[in-house]
């Protein structure tokens, strides 16, 4: 009986603060659903995880406008959050500023060819405009050409190697 | 950087704001114009997978189907919201009737060849491209987002179009003939992609639209430019088809309505 009182009279725990570190920690690791060898971190479709009272407010960005894995990668966010112990948890998705490959990660460029699908192509920063051509993710050829301009997914397109004669995927510049 | 605006969230929807004034009206029916003009093609598009002439070329056609969609859900979306009749886009895609709808004829006409699926392409991606492009300095947040986005992508559209019509135009004596009949057979929903009305001419005034009328220069040169190379003819108009932002459409448009809406309104609220 005393100790119920005195528990009652201890004064309420304070919420924890959310930590937005560890939030942004736990979902930069959420993998995209079309090339899990990739985090959305990696992608750069991972724009923003912020709080907002005791609210987790995680901004995405789509790759495409019609990528149907975005409502995936919502739910795959809001699921990591939660087991992570964030309950209140909003995704927001924005268009502005346009996604490009330019946002993904150095690493992500890596693990996507260790994976078979050549990564897009770093622009040129110098005046002139050069194409240098893709290597096969495979041997490392040069010499590969495009088969098809539209791929399995709407950020890749259809390559094949002249010296290894395999086909490859390759994740377009965009 | 300034924050950019949501076009969607996991949490549940806050009232709709908007729907106040005439002018958000005006707004609405300019979204409309668009979302409907890439909803209606990717229909098409869409309508063509397992039908294209190679398995790459499904694929393809596929892919832009999907951008375009991509483009009408948020345009949807934003009409719905500045409507403020509680639509939403699923509501405003699947149950509005044929004469609601404002897409440009162009984009509703039947794919009678691939040569007619081809030419629409390059037509539309045209048009599409130059307005876009003037679309990205919006004072429509939303509008000025998706333009940013679409930019990129029917400029690879357009591409895909372009080297179809030179293949296809300074290819085989058969495939020449067959685009030169879909040139001619589909340039009459031309004139309609630059028509302007008052309503337009407010939004201009206002930094929400551009003038299609100021596109049509343009257009004429790219798409002059791809037709000498193509050793093509450029068509001559016997008449001009007009009506589509009215919600005046040929007749090809109501069966493409009955299946893209079937599903939604056979079973309201179905979900898998």
């Amino acid at each position: 009986m005393n100790g119920l009182v005195e528990h009652a009279r201890q004064p309420e725990r304070p919420v924890p603060p959310v930590d937005v570190e560890r939030a942004r920690a736990v979902a930069s690791q959420v993998p995209d659903p079309e090339v899990p060898v990739l985090t959305v971190a990696d992608l750069g479709i991972l724009r923003d995880v912020a709080v907002d009272g005791g609210r987790v407010r995680v901004t995405i960005t789509p790759t495409y406008s019609g990528c149907p894995a975005v409502g995936t990668i919502r739910e795959d966010i809001t699921t990591r959050l939660a087991e992570a112990g964030y309950r209140d948890v909003e995704v927001v998705t924005t268009l502005s500023p346009a996604w490009t490959t330019d946002w993904m990660s150095e690493d992500g460029r890596r693990k996507l060819a260790e994976y078979g699908i050549a990564p897009p192509q770093r622009r040129p920063g110098g005046p002139v405009a050069l194409t240098l051509s893709l290597r096969c993710p495979h041997c490392g050829s040069p010499r590969t050409r495009e088969l098809n301009r539209f791929g399995s997914t709407a950020c890749k397109s259809l390559w094949v190697c002249g010296d290894c004669a395999e086909p490859f995927d390759h994740f377009k510049d965009h | 950087m300034s924050t950019p605006t949501p076009v969607a969230s996991s949490a549940p929807a806050a009232p709709a704001a908007g729907g106040e004034s005439a002018a958000d009206a005006a707004v609405a029916t300019y979204l409309l114009r668009l979302a409907d003009d890439a909803l209606v093609l990717g229909q098409r598009l869409g309508a063509q997978l397992t039908r294209a002439p190679q398995l790459e070329e499904d694929v393809a056609l596929a892919n832009i189907a999907l951008d375009l969609l991509g483009q009408a859900q948020p345009l949807l979306a934003r009409a719905g919201q500045l409507e403020g009749r509680g639509r939403d886009e699923d509501a405003l895609a699947f149950t509005r009737d044929e004469r609601e709808f404002l897409n440009c004829q162009l984009v509703e006409q039947p794919d009678g060849d691939f040569a007619e699926t081809v030419v629409r392409q390059l037509f539309f991606s045209t048009y599409q491209l130059l307005l876009l492009q003037r679309l990205v300095d919006s004072a429509d947040e939303v509008l000025a987002g998706v333009a940013a986005k679409g930019v990129k992508e029917v400029a690879y559209h357009r591409d895909h179009a372009v080297q179809w019509v030179l293949r296809l135009g300074d290819g085989t004596e058969e495939s020449h003939r067959r685009v030169q009949a879909a040139l001619q057979r589909l340039w009459p929903f031309v004139g309609e992609l630059f028509e302007t009305d008052d309503l337009v001419r407010d939004l201009v005034e206002r930094g929400v639209a551009t003038d299609p009328a100021q596109l049509r220069a343009a257009w004429d040169a790219d798409i002059d430019a791809v037709l000498t190379e193509a050793t093509l003819q450029r068509p001559t108009a016997r008449r001009t088809a007009t009506g589509g932002r009215r919600g005046e459409h040929t007749e090809c448009f109501g069966y493409l309505l009955a299946e893209m809406q079937h599903l939604h309104r056979s079973h309201p609220g179905a979900t898998w």
